[in-house]
């Protein structure tokens, strides 16, 4: 009994928060690393996307509720989520336009492309505050919780609760989703293969008769749509606030660095990997060790590696110490 | 004659900033945002030090700039005696034991031949010290925590002259630029910016959250000035006697004696201020001159070639037997050096120490609109953008209300639209950041004031 209790224990704080996490970060990593694949720089203002599509999600929300239409059980953010999607393309291939495709063509170093995101970053966070406000905004609606800790209680009789919201699940229905669609896409279709060759090497690519245009513009297409998702699955998750957008970037670029920068499934992985080790090494293990551990050698500490005030610091020295022992990233990264 | 015109350009246009706002708007505004400005243009010129000179990018301002501000609690607060025998020697003995594990690893990473497992075991070690440390510093840590836990409940600081922290700062901020050099500088361009970011996040979450150390998020008020306050100021003899000086003719003209006394004392009250904001802006000057005469000077020197030599081709300087790790990590410290003294300025001016306004946007991003804008390379180019640059980020609100004033005039004022633009005024200054940006980087990818080499 007491080893059950010990596992829904730490399902229910590490490994459900830890999938929910990962799987946010995890997508979000994967469009910084196709962005750096293919475009081939470091994009700063891939925060600022995710929180201009989720503000999109949000507005076309309120425009739905105030219509009455919702979607049933599920939150109505899912139905608003195509619109936002389009309009963060449109707006994704506007700075490319304007922005991007002229210091492509001049071939300039990555540095200058990281300044002029930093541009982009800048004017996204005012366009996203001034049309929404830098508060909390809460957008969730529809059944909030698939199982309850007190329901679970009663129905297995443990001392301990599992709890489920439905955003967790939704969360990785759409994870998976997305991800087995990518990388379908871009292992078996002969885009996708494109694409790749592209990241690979650019000469060769052109060699071959690859558009570059069209990769590029179908990078664009991906990453926003990943942004988005990434975006609204987060919001709706914890909520909405444009603060807290640029700073998910950090963990992102953490995740996206230590899977090796330039691979989608390196990325993947980082993303869980951030999460798991951002939620596992702050979390206090105290009653875990006492339903583990023998009368009488229960700890008195509380058994924590690192208070949580340093969950981020967390991700931030996992990159730094990846960055020393293997540049590369833990998966070779530079390919897609 | 080149370096001349820069110079002209580069403090006229302050001067002509200043005096607009002054006549504008106030007098008390106008030395504020001179102020800002004279701080603004040290940290570019810092920042211009490791990205004009030497191409490092640089993202972890922000944490620099911490580290100044940090500086100015440890040095300028008087120390809490009770927290000190409370926690003191508890404090003293995990600094101790932190700076063991650190050499004991220094020693292993030198000493132990090349293994596979060597760097396992260093990991090892660091892994292990983490929990240890905790445990034995965590308990002073909550006795100096609790004690006046409203007021002070931290270890205070030396109880010198604020000034000294403006040096000890840059001090602090060179060791840590050495740390985080040795890691860091090694990788290439666009993994240095993200980690250097990275880093400054840990530091700001370190000064946060360690109030032992910092009172955190409960921030520290009322530091010291290296200038006289308001209120001795108006009971000093010797001012009130400049202020009817300087105002004699105003005050002759008023003929009752109750009612010039009263309006004396306005006055008094109202230079005071401004006084203040002088003597910080008189400082502020004398430091960005003096730096700005040793930048010139190193940039056309011998050393400041090698290190242009180093930035446009590094293969080429190594071949011809330039260290270029030692320069780099030398140059490094040297920018970060520069960022904290400004930091700890930061501080001494606002006269508080916020941790939690420490915003990458506005420490970091900020300040790299001010190099770029300015000129990279050029340390006029630098000056002139952090003036030019923190004009338009203190004055884009009051544009953005004019703008919008004028677009909306004929709607209401109970408009839905009208007031939700004039509630969003603060953030068009982000706005007019990032196109500045992006234009300047389109049109003058140099800058306003582009770097000009002496050839001889």
């Amino acid at each position: 009994m007491d080893f059950l209790n010990s596992i829904i224990l730490l399902t229910n704080f590490i490994i459900v928060p830890g999938i929910t996490y990962g799987s946010q970060l995890a997508l979000g990593a994967i469009g910084v690393t196709l962005i750096y694949g293919v475009l081939r720089f470091a994009n700063f203002a891939y925060g600022d996307l995710m929180a201009f599509g989720t503000m999109i999600v949000i507005l076309f929300t309120w425009f739905l509720q105030s219509k009455g239409i919702t979607f049933g059980l599920l939150p109505t953010a899912l139905l608003a989520l195509p619109i936002g999607i389009l309009l963060t393309i449109a707006v994704s291939l506007f700075f490319d336009k304007t922005v991007f495709e002229y210091y492509r063509n001049k071939k300039s170093d990555p540095v200058t492309f990281i300044v002029v995101s930093l541009g982009i970053m800048f004017v996204l966070n005012a366009v996203v505050r001034i049309i929404i406000g830098p508060n909390d905004i809460n957008f969730m609606d529809g059944h909030k919780f698939i199982m309850k800790a007190r329901e679970f209680k009663q129905m297995t009789g443990l001392n301990e609760g599992l709890a489920l919201k439905s955003t967790q699940v939704i969360t990785l229905i759409a994870t998976i989703v997305t991800c087995s669609v990518l990388f379908y896409f871009l292992n078996k279709t002969k885009t996708g293969k494109s694409m790749r060759a592209y990241s690979n090497n650019e000469d060769l690519a052109l060699l071959s008769g690859i558009d570059p245009k069209k990769i590029v513009l179908l990078t664009w297409i991906i990453v926003s749509i990943l942004a988005t998702v990434a975006g609204t699955l987060y919001g709706l998750d914890k909520s909405f606030k444009p603060f807290t957008y640029f700073n998910n970037l950090l963990p992102i670029f953490a995740a996206t660095i230590v899977g090796g920068i330039g691979n989608p499934l390196g990325a993947f992985y980082g993303g869980f990997l951030i999460a798991f080790s951002e939620i596992g090494l702050t979390y206090a293990y105290k009653k875990f060790f006492k339903y583990i551990m023998p009368e009488g050698l229960e700890p008195s500490t509380l058994i924590q590696f690192i208070s949580t005030d340093y969950k981020f610091a967390i991700s931030f020295a996992i990159l730094i110490v990846v960055l020393i022992f293997r540049p590369n990233g833990i998966f070779k990264g530079k390919v897609i | 004659m080149i370096k001349n015109s820069d110079f002209k350009i580069c403090f006229s246009v302050m001067t002509i900033l200043t005096i607009l706002v002054g006549l504008f708007q106030s007098w008390g505004i106008a030395l504020s945002m001179l102020n800002l400005c004279l701080i603004s243009a040290v940290m570019a010129m810092g920042v211009n030090i490791q990205w004009g000179f030497a191409g490092l990018i640089n993202f972890g301002v922000m944490g620099f700039l911490a580290i100044g501000g940090l500086a100015t609690v440890l040095i300028s607060v008087p120390p809490v005696p009770e927290a000190w025998s409370a926690g003191g020697i508890g404090i003293l003995i995990s600094g101790l034991f932190l700076f063991s594990v650190v050499f004991s690893v220094l020693i292993i990473n030198k000493r132990l031949p090349n293994h596979n497992y060597k760097n396992y075991f260093i990991f090892l070690i660091i892994i292990l010290s983490i929990p240890l440390l905790k445990f034995i510093a965590g308990p002073s840590i909550s006795r100096i925590e609790s004690i006046n836990a409203a007021t002070s409940g931290f270890l205070g600081g030396a109880n010198l002259p604020i000034i000294f922290s403006w040096f000890i700062g840059a001090i602090l901020c060179a060791l840590v630029a050495f740390v985080v050099g040795k890691v860091c500088l090694g990788l290439r361009s666009d993994y240095l910016a993200i980690s250097t970011l990275l880093v400054s996040g840990i530091i700001i979450t370190i000064v946060k959250h360690e109030e032992w150390l910092s009172r955190g998020v409960k921030n520290v008020i009322g530091l010291k000035r290296p200038v006289p306050y308001e209120v001795d100021l108006q009971n000093s003899e010797w001012f009130i006697k400049l202020v009817e000086f300087l105002n004699s003719s105003k005050l002759s003209n008023v003929l009752d004696f109750e009612e010039r006394a009263s309006l004396l004392n306005q006055l008094v009250i109202s230079s005071s201020g401004v006084f203040v904001k002088l003597c910080f802006s008189l400082i502020f000057l004398a430091v960005v001159l003096i730096i700005l005469y040793f930048s010139e000077k190193a940039l056309n020197s011998p050393w400041g070639r090698m290190m242009r030599a180093i930035r446009d081709n590094e293969e080429a300087a190594k071949a011809m037997g330039k260290n270029v790790v030692k320069q780099h990590l030398f140059i490094f410290m040297l920018g970060s050096a520069i960022i904290g003294f400004a930091g700890a300025m930061l501080v001494t001016y606002d006269g508080l120490f916020t941790p939690s306004s420490y915003q990458p946007l506005r420490y970091t991003f900020l300040i790299w609109v001010m190099v770029l804008l300015g000129g990279t390379g050029n340390n006029y180019g630098a000056i002139l953008g952090g003036f030019v640059v923190w004009f338009i980020w203190i004055q884009s609100a009051p544009f953005a209300l004019l703008v919008i004033n004028i677009f909306t005039s004929h709607l209401d004022e109970t408009n839905y639209i009208k007031e939700h633009l004039l509630n969003s005024v603060p953030y068009f200054r982000y706005l007019m950041m990032g196109l500045g940006l992006l234009l300047v980087m389109r049109y003058r990818p140099k800058g306003l004031l582009p770097e000009k080499i002496i050839k001889n």
